[in-house]
Parts: structure tokens; C-alpha cells; sequence
């Protein structure tokens, strides 16, 4: 995995409660690259959150109020982030129920910055 | 300006977080600064999204500027964060009398005494609302068509309306974008109440945003049981030009929120808490 990559992952990951991240491509859900614990599936995590992201993306544009720049799934246990980047990239974090959202949000726009 | 007001300001400079912001948009308020009180009011939000105390000052800033949709709608979050919230009560039964509705407004007012028994404004109020609330009764008693109280809008009528008795495009009368900014939608992408305007030309997008969240509660619920995330509350998708929030009240149907940027991520989160409320009681009524 290429260094940059891995720090913009990492600086993610280091966040309490944050379960893992990947890099996805928004186009067809396949991973760029990741940083997951273990048992995290990383194949379902990908696939799920860039479908999930594509229909938002449909609907905020149909709402006029353009793509999405943060997308917060909130969960009983746990939850999943996903941030775009300029690239076609997606950012994602799985997470805890109560993690700090704002923290999370900040690196990972952050994150996305860098691959611009 | 006086030197109380400038210390309120240094403070909150010092500290933007501190609760002194709330006094500070008051002090403000009080003073006919209203563009100045409603921009400290909303960073007061902004840092205490939670707190009914700063909705209350919110609202009393919004009711001067002659916005009473909104200040209603602050002064019911106020109260669905402290249910025995004075200032809201008072300030709910002063918006119900400017509607006529004298019932509803002697029943906040009575709580707003109770929670605040020796507020001499809530004594006052009580005085005046039922003054008005009798004056009909003894003219109907002498003149048997005696005027009706001040006519309402039918949105603002609706508002005093229990939910399951509303029409599907006023289910969400009373609260703040009620008419435009919140959609019930089923799961296979149908409109089922509500509405939803297209935030830069005011276009009907309701259709075409349901027909796109189709099969997106499905969606949710596999991603949140394949990654072992337990049940799905709610989704958010904050864009450039305003923020979506979509939540499951039943699990026959989803409710959308629309709103700008203006308005925080939490206060989203309640808003949609107490149209999922709302939503609930409708579509149980439906089903009878």
C-alpha cells in the first residue's frame, strides 16, 4: 500500500472507537486500499457503503442540494461514515455507536483533501 | 453601550461555548437588537443543541422578529427536551392566544404557572387569555352570532389538530418546513404525506427524490447486519447546499427531512425525532 495511502488511513483509524477505514471507488465499490480489524468484513463494508452513498448521491441531487459531502449511518451498535474525495474515492470508517462523529468527520475530510 | 452588555461579550468571545451566550442574546433582544440577538442565539444552539433554555431564547428572538411558525416550532423542541419548561410553555400559550386558541393557550399557561408559580408575567397572561376565553361565551349567550375568534390559516389550524387527524399535506403542520422539507415515503419509493420543494427553485422533488430512496431501508439494513452494526436508526447525508436525514418511524415507511446548512446537524436529529413522532400517529391512524 502506498505510504500516503496508509497515513491518511491511519490517521482515521487511530481515532477511539473507529473499527477500521477504507478506500473505496465510488464507481463500482471495490477496495483501494485498508486498514481493518479484524473480522471486519472489508469486501462487504466497501460494496455496501459505495451503494449506499450512490443512492444518497441520486437523492440530494434530486433534492437540489448536491452530492453528498458526509454520509452518517447510525446504528443501534455501531455506525458507518463515508466521505467522498475528489478522486472518485470514497473514504470509509466502521465505528462505534458513540463515537466522536465530529472527530471522525474532520479527519476524514482531511483524508479527503489529500487525494485532491 | 452599557458596560454589562460589553462584559457579557468579552466573555463570550473568550469562551463561545459558555453558556453566557444564551444572556448575552437575551441582553441583546431586549435591547431591539434582533439580527445581532438571533446570530448569538443560533451559535448558542450551535454549542448547546440539546438545551431547552437556549431554544427558548431562540424562539422569544424569532417571536419578536415576527416569525411565529419558527418560534413554535423552537419552543416544542424546548419542550420535548424538558417537558416542564416555563419559559416554553408560556411562550407556546402566548402564540396559541394570538391564534384565538384560547384552550390551549390557558393549558400551557397553567404549566408555565406550575413550573414558574410566582412569574408574575404567567399570572398576568393567565388574566388576559381568560378574559378573552369568556368574552365569546357571555356574547354567545345575548347575540346568537356572536364572531368567531381571529380565523386561523388552514396550515396553522392543522397544527392544533391531534396528528391522526390531519390530511397527508399537513401531517407536519407546526413544525418549522412542515409543508416543504418533510416527506413520508413507503419502501418501494412512494410519497405516502408530506412534501418536499427543491431548495434553490422551489420545485415539487418529492416524487422523484422518494422514487431514488427506494429500497435504500433494505439497503441499510443489510449493510448495518453484514457489518454487525445492530438495527439502522437513521441515515444523514450532509451536500453543500443543505442536509437529508432519513429515519424508519414504522417499518413500513420512511421520513425524510430536508433542510440548509443553516440548521445544525443535531437540531436536525430532534426535529426529525418529533416528526417521527408525529408520523408514527398518523400512519397507525390510517391503518384503523
Amino acid at each position: 500500500m502506498r505510504a500516503g495511502l496508509r497515513a491518511a488511513l491511519d490517521s482515521i483509524t487511530r481515532i477511539r472507537g473507529v473499527h477500521g477505514a477504507v478506500l473505496v471507488a465510488a464507481d463500482d465499490g471495490l477496495i483501494v486500499a485498508e486498514a481493518l480489524m479484524e473480522g471486519v468484513r472489508g469486501n462487504a463494508v466497501a460494496a455496501l457503503a459505495a451503494s449506499l452513498y450512490q443512492r444518497f448521491l441520486r437523492a440530494t441531487e434530486a433534492a437540489g442540494v448536491q452530492r453528498p459531502e458526509f454520509l452518517h449511518l447510525q446504528a443501534s451498535q455501531g455506525s458507518l461514515l463515508v466521505v467522498p474525495a475528489p478522486s472518485g474515492v470514497l473514504i470509509v470508517a466502521v465505528a462505534a455507536a458513540d463515537i466522536n462523529v465530529g472527530l471522525a468527520r474532520l479527519e476524514m475530510i482531511r483524508a479527503a483533501e489529500a487525494f485532491a | 453601550m452599557p458596560e454589562s452588555l460589553r462584559a457579557l461579550m468579552a466573555e463570550v468571545e473568550r469562551d463561545p461555548a459558555s453558556l453566557v451566550v444564551l444572556r448575552l442574546a437575551e441582553s441583546l433582544r431586549t435591547r431591539g437588537d434582533l439580527d445581532g440577538a438571533a446570530r448569538v442565539a443560533l451559535s448558542g444552539l450551535e454549542h448547546h443543541p440539546n438545551l431547552a433554555e437556549a431554544h427558548d431564547v431562540f424562539a422569544r428572538v424569532l417571536v419578536d422578529a415576527g416569525d411565529f411558525e419558527r418560534a413554535w416550532d423552537e419552543w416544542g423542541i424546548a419542550l420535548a427536551l424538558d417537558p416542564r419548561h416555563g419559559g416554553a410553555h408560556k411562550g407556546l400559550g402566548f402564540l396559541a392566544y394570538r391564534r384565538g386558541d384560547y384552550e390551549s393557550a390557558l393549558d400551557h399557561l397553567e404549566l408555565a404557572l406550575a413550573a414558574e408559580p410566582t412569574d408574575p408575567s404567567v399570572v398576568q397572561a393567565l388574566r388576559v387569555v381568560r378574559a378573552a376565553a369568556e368574552a365569546p361565551r357571555a356574547a354567545e349567550a345575548t347575540v346568537p352570532s356572536a364572531p368567531a375568534p381571529p380565523p386561523a390559516t388552514p396550515v396553522q389550524a392543522a397544527a392544533f389538530d391531534p396528528p391522526e387527524a390531519r390530511t397527508p399535506a399537513s401531517v407536519f403542520a407546526g413544525l418549522e418546513g412542515g409543508d416543504h422539507g418533510m416527506l413520508l415515503l413507503d419502501p418501494h419509493g412512494r410519497t405516502l404525506a408530506g412534501g418536499l420543494r427543491d431548495a434553490a427553485h422551489g420545485r415539487d422533488v418529492g416524487e422523484e427524490v422518494a422514487a431514488y430512496l427506494a429500497g435504500v431501508s433494505q439497503e441499510a439494513e443489510r449493510t448495518a447486519r453484514l457489518l454487525e452494526l445492530g438495527e439502522w436508526r437513521w441515515i444523514m447525508a450532509e451536500a453543500e447546499g443543505g442536509t437529508l436525514h432519513l429515519s424508519r418511524p414504522k417499518d413500513e415507511a420512511l421520513l425524510l427531512l430536508a433542510r440548509d446548512r443553516s440548521v445544525p446537524a443535531g437540531r436536525l436529529g430532534i426535529l426529525a425525532v418529533r416528526a417521527a413522532d408525529i408520523a408514527r400517529r398518523w400512519l397507525e391512524a390510517q391503518q384503523l
